[in-house]
């Protein structure tokens, strides 16, 4: 553990240049590199909670940047390169491990759009491999790649860059670099509403702990931004859904590498510590309540021992949820808002966590600038207006 | 230490006439029936029966129950499992177990445990049998309720009845909202190999219960001080409750260390027990009555003072407690803090706890969302208790025994800046572990509490999760694993395509041949043969799995025009037609063909995989936007079996089959009622192969008859089975998509080369999306065909095409034009189908399809690569 | 596992059902009258409260009509529900 002080927990003051309301990953990010980057360090993060305590303390942390569409392969493989930086930017170490992320593929549709990612990750500069089977099996021996089963393995997508990192400590060490850079972290203090000028222009925000004025706003709050947007009049694409995830025991390793599996909704990596860490499909329903239904979490659990016999034994230690906002084409919106002064970085839905430096880093340059950052461009909201999404629900699940 | 612990007579749960033998590492014991492993190993002296996770410390027996966080264990014997509290392990004859440092071990042997899942409901669930679960319970019975009580003890005094199921050995898990809960039952571990071979290991019940009663009781919490962690210390009441329960001395020397009345009762149970009492030591400046009556039988009780430091022996085994500058020799050191009531499942379902300093300990507060009535010492055990931190001690204390996390940690952790009470569970892990915290949940938030100077209510504590005990993931997989995980759909004809060597792919959730390779012959020899078969002379495709959608009304034609995008309204009866159905959004989700059986009748067919999308899709738009429309739709997917019958002569076998149906004047795109095989059948003149076809349809279960009369008729012919792929090869050299291959949810009818299939007037639900900027972009990605330069080479579908061949070191994003969607070696050459962007304006171009670092040059064509004049759909003569 | 009562079959499991999401969105009259922005408004914008919300239920493994629940989107309590058609019950905002 690092010594000393990691960051203040301050008072309010009367006023910043900008204020950003959500301390997560992407909020600290953004302050941090506000900081960093811009030479703006009047900077407030505002928690209504304890920082980093929303969907950044409840994520499966699973790092990896092989997203189909150019514009996301750009954007999240600008994060997993400031990601490989980090913890020297930092001098914190969070527990970043490159042990490779791989995506099974069960049906021949799935072979087809796992072949069509992986070359275009490999022109797009990510990299990324198509595995055989036999390939799959040798690198996690303890999969079934048994033909006979229900979904059985024909191979997979491998990003050998991609990994996991230790949330708390990815929280805690850009709230150290922000900190360090004069950023002020205020926790318990929720926002309750917006101060606009006649013309809109929003000149400061409300909260529980009385008013703070900004010369810009950027909203970072992931499963709350529409509760946000709401106060301010404008209507965002996203809807809140909860996302369960789940943690075994601690046990002896016997998976070193992330495996996910879109078709059965598993993803499983195993900790330092040696807890399996997975996570569960998204819950249908709209939900601001952290926490989903056991039959999520039972499905879940019968396609991983399906796919890891080995698990059988192994107990689900704790569940818990958080708030995914989605969009409707499951990508981000980066950038101004119909408000003056207002910026939005939010939709990340499951994507959030390994978004969290390069959307920090693009969001805060998007607001020193007041324009959206070149790699923000595409993930505007106009694009829902003009129909350019970036559909990155994969191929559609649909069979001859 | 050696010698039996156990006493000579007493011990409520166990059964003394009967003795049993067990193993721990590798070491045999005996017990007795009722006996815990903890209780066993006890009773023979066992101390040491774990190790800390981190600092190999060694570890003994802690408590009697769930809140024990040392004695996890690793069973060996029967199905196996790790990380089991020895404390509710239920020893067996042939019971193996070892211990372990806070790490479980996963062992390959398949786990062959049967597990079930139950699902009940009732008025009220009891949870926790004790005295006032049970008060609880047969009040509910006698006002006519239908009772569940739970306990996760072995027995439960009281019987099950009429409407009262009594569940032993079953956890309560945890709260799913609108009163639906999950509990364990464990019903055949404690047998050992005694147990039924058909009754399930475990079973997991799913309760929606109106009414709860939480009788979980309070589970005592431990005061810290410096080295108590050797073994030897455990918790007061535990030490109390091995004599009581189990006959067994947890040791013959004590001293008892406590913060409150709890922890002089012990003592003076211990005592009554024969246990010798070196002296009683309560951080309160007076101990009261409780600790007149420990002096008045010549116990010392020392008041105002702490336990502040251990020692041991060289097995690290406890043999002194320090009490400032006294050592005092003893082999069991007995804590007790407080009580905590057990709320975790009250505090799931919404409720919150608050600190009541009367209770010293944080009790129901706000009542959560459901009606729960929490009962007994559930509701808090009255009686102050003084809070007490250790001073810049010597020696660790730890918090949280299981993850060897200690009170330096926490102070760690205030340097670091943390203030909230998660902050520090994070940065120590302290309440993270298996055991969830229970014995350090509430000493953690003290001890913070008390740095911060703070009331320990303002700290609180930190979230609850479940499951309340961990669940094995086979309990939770139940049945739904091998076969039974997920249903696979097999068609009426399945059996055949067995028996005639077809391999199979997973189409959605069906079956379906992919192709019938003879002996020796490859895949790709086996698609070629069975294509020529299909082009030259009939070929027979198993199509029951279309989706198949019955429209029925007298409003169906105008239903389906706003549907699809074409116009339906205008085709006759006795005709079909294609139809592509779009999303709102204007992107393709699916597409088929529409029949019109009777003016007021449709036969629609949709893609395999999607026929329950499409059929939930109609109805939504009925039922939520035009209610007014007079339209019913009908899943008959499973109604009909099908056989596609491809080729210049399926005419002629149809004519076989069908004597009765006039095929000259079947027309392209109509349909039929017809006696084919001497089956009712409804026969489509439609075709996916751009050769002369018919797909017949009867009544499921004639499908295999019809198959084998089709084969028997196109015996003459040279007839062939053909399966998915030779069916893609065929229906890709005529440049027909595949819904979900050739599109991606970002492909409009016009990117499809469909715009002929889009009515101009518009009309239909997403026919708007196709005029926003983007969407009417002219350098869309469209549907093309490719030919490789090289005709040896098939291209990968999923192959990128670019300008230029890439570099062989890529450090700047090369620009992608589209990407391969489908490609076969057919009977026109290899060849592909492909989306490119502005595709319809590069015919002729040469491009590059990359794929695994290869780049192979293609040349964009037509996307229909067979018969463009369209001439073989009605035959070779 | 919400309790969903559907109005023509009484309370059944939530895995009996597929939602729907926000209620009362209505197919626009005239689609071709709408400029793109009122158009993505009816295609992508939907409400998305913290507290009550009217959202659409679809009982598919049960009589497989449509309704609407007045369910709170982070207590999960639902106040009611109402066929398509039918007044909303009332709730405390």
């Amino acid at each position: 553990m690092p010594d000393g002080k990691l960051w203040e927990d301050r008072e309010p003051g009367n006023s910043y240049d900008v204020v950003i309301v959500g301390a997560g990953g992407h909020g600290l990010a953004t302050a941090y590199y506000l900081a960093r980057d811009h030479g703006i360090t009047d900077v407030a993060v505002l928690e209504r909670g304890w920082l980093a305590g929303g969907n950044m303390a409840r994520n499966t942390t699973i790092i990896r940047s092989n997203y189909l569409w150019d514009e996301s392969a750009a954007i999240y493989e600008h994060s997993l390169r400031l990601w490989e930086g980090l913890e020297d930017d930092l001098g914190h170490d969070l527990k970043f491990s490159q042990r490779g992320v791989l995506n099974l593929a069960h049906n021949l549709p799935d072979v087809r759009e796992g072949v069509r990612r992986v070359n275009a990750n490999r022109l797009n500069g990510v990299d990324a491999e198509w595995l055989d089977p036999d390939d799959v099996k040798k690198l996690v021996p303890i999969l079934n790649t048994s033909p006979s089963v229900r979904f059985p393995v024909l191979g997979g997508t491998f990003q050998p860059r991609g990994g996991i990192a230790r949330h708390d400590q990815v929280a805690w060490g850009l709230a150290k670099g922000a900190d360090e850079r004069g950023v002020h972290l205020i926790q318990n203090c929720e926002v309750t509403g917006f101060r606009r000028t006649p013309g809109g222009a929003v000149t400061g925000v409300e909260t529980s702990r009385g008013f703070i004025g900004a010369g810009r706003v950027a909203l970072c709050a992931a499963g709350h931004t529409s509760v946000l947007a709401d106060m301010l009049g404008f209507r965002l694409p996203l809807q809140s859904h909860p996302l369960q995830a789940l943690v075994s025991e601690l046990l002896e390793q016997v998976l070193d590498t992330v495996v996910m599996s879109n078709a059965v909704h598993v993803y499983v990596s195993q900790a330092h510590k040696g807890e399996l860490v997975m996570g569960a499909g998204i819950d249908a329903f709209n939900g601001y309540g952290q926490r989903g239904s056991f039959h999520v979490i039972e499905q879940q659990i019968a396609a991983a021992v399906e796919l890891f016999p080995v698990f059988a034994r192994a107990h689900v230690l704790r569940t818990w949820g958080g708030i995914v906002d989605v969009s409707p084409d499951a990508s981000p919106i980066i950038g101004p808002t119909p408000v003056e002064n207002v910026f939005v970085n939010c939709g990340w839905g499951t994507g959030g966590f390994k978004a969290t430096p390069g959307a920090g880093h693009v969001y805060a340059d998007t607001i020193a600038h007041a324009r959206p950052h070149p790699l923000a461009e595409p993930f505007g909201l106009e694009r829902f207006t003009t129909g350019a999404l970036i559909d990155e629900h994969g191929a559609a699940a649909v069979a001859h | 230490m050696t010698g039996s612990f156990r006493t000579a007579s007493g011990g409520t749960r166990i059964d003394r006439s009967r003795t049993l033998t067990f193993t721990f590492d590798g070491t045999t014991y005996t017990a007795h029936p009722g006996d815990t492993l903890a209780s066993a190993l006890l009773a023979h002296g066992v101390r040491v029966v774990a190790q800390g996770p981190y600092t190999g410390r060694p570890r003994g027996v802690y408590s009697t129950g769930a809140e024990e966080p040392n004695a996890f264990v690793q069973v060996e014997s029967g199905p196996g499992e790790p990380m089991v509290r020895a404390t509710r392990l239920e020893v067996h004859d042939g019971l193996r177990a070892s211990s372990l440092s806070g790490r479980g071990r996963l062992v390959d042997a398949p786990d062959t445990g049967r597990y079930d899942k139950v699902y009940a409901h009732c008025d009220v669930l009891v949870i926790g049998a004790g005295t006032a679960g049970r008060a609880a319970a047969l009040a509910a019975v006698a006002a006519g309720a239908r009772v569940i009580v739970a306990d996760d003890r072995p027995g439960i005094g009281i019987e099950a009845s009429g409407e009262l199921t009594v569940l032993p050995r079953t956890t309560v898990t945890g709260h799913y909202d609108h009163g639906y809960f999950v509990a364990v039952e464990r019903r055949t571990d404690h047998l050992g190999d005694a147990a039924p071979a058909r009754t399930a290991r475990r079973r997991l019940w799913h309760v929606r219960a109106r009414r709860v009663v939480l009788a979980t009781g309070a589970l005592e919490r431990p005061v810290l001080f410096p080295d108590n962690d050797r073994p030897g210390i455990m918790l007061a009441g535990a030490a109390a409750a091995y004599v009581r329960r189990y006959g067994v001395l947890p040791g013959r020397r004590a001293v008892v260390f406590g913060a409150h009345d709890g922890a002089l009762q012990a003592a003076l149970d211990l005592l009554d027990a024969g246990v010798e009492i070196a002296c009683v030591t309560d951080v309160r400046a007076s101990t009261g009555p409780l600790g007149d009556r420990l002096r008045e039988r010549g116990v010392t009780v020392l008041e105002g003072r702490a336990v502040t430091g251990t020692e041991s022996g060289p097995d690290g085994i406890l043999t002194d407690a320090r009490i400032g500058g006294d050592i005092v020799p003893c082999d069991l050191l007995a804590v007790s803090g407080g009580w905590n009531p057990d709320l975790h499942l009250f505090t799931q379902a919404g409720g919150r706890t608050r600190w009541s300093a009367e209770h010293a300990a944080f009790i129901p507060g706000a009542p959560p969302r459901v009606p729960i009535d929490v009962v007994g010492s559930a509701r808090g055990i009255p009686g102050e208790a003084a809070e007490h931190l250790p001073e810049g001690a010597d020696g660790l204390v730890f918090v949280d025994l299981h993850r060897d996390a200690t009170l330096a940690g926490v102070r760690d952790a205030l340097q670091a800046g943390m203030t909230s009470n998660e902050h520090v569970k994070r940065y120590t892990t302290i309440g993270t572990g298996a055991d969830q915290g229970r014995t350090s949940g509430v000493p953690a938030s003290g001890a913070l509490a008390r740095l911060l100077g703070r009331a320990p209510g303002e700290i609180g504590t930190t979230t609850q999760r479940p499951p309340v005990e961990p669940i094995p993931f086979a309990v939770l997989a139940g049945r739904d694993r091998g076969d039974l995980l997920a249903p696979a759909r097999r068609t009426p004809m399945h059996g055949w395509h067995e028996e005639h060597g077809a391999l199979f792919e997973d189409v959605g959730e069906w079956k379906r041949p992919r192709y019938y390779p003879r002996p020796g012959e490859s895949m790709d020899d086996a698609v070629l043969r069975e294509c020529r078969t299909a082009r030259a002379r009939v070929a027979a495709l198993d199509a029951s799995t279309l989706g198949k959608i019955d429209v029925q009304g007298p409003d169906a034609a105008a239903f389906l025009d706003r549907i699809y995008t074409g116009r339906i309204s205008t085709l006759a009866p006795g005709r079909c037609r294609y139809g592509v159905m779009c999303g709102t959004d204007g992107m393709i989700f699916d597409d088929g063909v529409a029949a019109r059986l009777a003016p007021g009748r449709f036969h629609l067919t949709t893609t395999s995989g999607n026929a329950a999308r499409v059929l939930d899709w109609l109805e939504e738009w009925l039922q939520t936007e035009w209610p007014e429309l007079r339209v019913r739709c009908t899943s008959v997917t499973d109604q009909w079996a099908v056989v596609a019958l491809a080729g210049p002569r399926s005419r002629d076998v149809l004519t076989a089959l069908a004597p009765g149906l006039d095929v000259a004047a079947f027309p392209f795109m109509a349909t039929r009622e017809a006696e084919v095989a001497g089956l009712p059948a409804r026969v489509f003149r439609i075709s996916y192969s751009g050769e002369l076809a018919y797909e017949i349809n009867v009544p499921s279960w004639h499908g295999l008859a019809l198959w084998e009369a089709v084969m028997a008729a196109g015996e003459p012919h040279g007839i062939a089975p053909y399966g998915t792929e030779t069916m893609h090869v065929l229906r890709a050299e005529k440049g027909y998509i595949v819904a979900g291959q050739d599109t991606d949810g970002t492909v409009t009818p016009h990117d499809a080369g469909l715009g002929w299939a889009v009515k101009a007037a518009g009309g239909w639900v997403g026919h708007r999306s196709l005029h926003r900027p983007d969407t009417a972009r002219a350098d869309r990605k469209r549907l093309v065909g490719l030919r490789p330069r090289d005709p040896a080479v098939v291209l990968a579908e999923g192959a990128q095409l670019v300008a230029e061949p890439p570099p062989a070191e890529i450090t700047h994003p090369v620009p992608m034009l589209g990407h391969v969607t489908s490609s076969y070696r057919g009977t026109v050459g290899s060849f592909a189908l492909a989306l490119l962007k502005g595709g319809d304006e590069r015919e002729g171009e040469t491009l590059y399809a990359v794929d695994s670092g290869r780049a192979d040059a293609v040349t964009v064509t037509s996307p229909v690569h067979y018969d463009r004049e369209g001439a073989r759909r009605d035959g070779d003569g | 596992m919400l309790l969903i009562p559907c109005p023509w079959c009484g309370d059944r499991d939530e895995v009996e059902f597929h939602y729907g999401g926000q209620a009362h969105v209505a197919y626009p009259s005239d689609p071709d009258a709408l400029d793109d922005a009122a158009w993505a408004d009816y295609v992508f914008m939907r409400d998305n409260p913290k507290g009550w919300f009217r959202e659409r239920w679809t009982h598919t493994a049960g009589c497989r009509r449509w309704f609407n629940v007045v369910r709170h989107t982070v207590t999960y309590e639902i106040a009611g529900s109402y066929r398509p058609g039918d007044v909303p019950p009332k709730v405390a905002s």
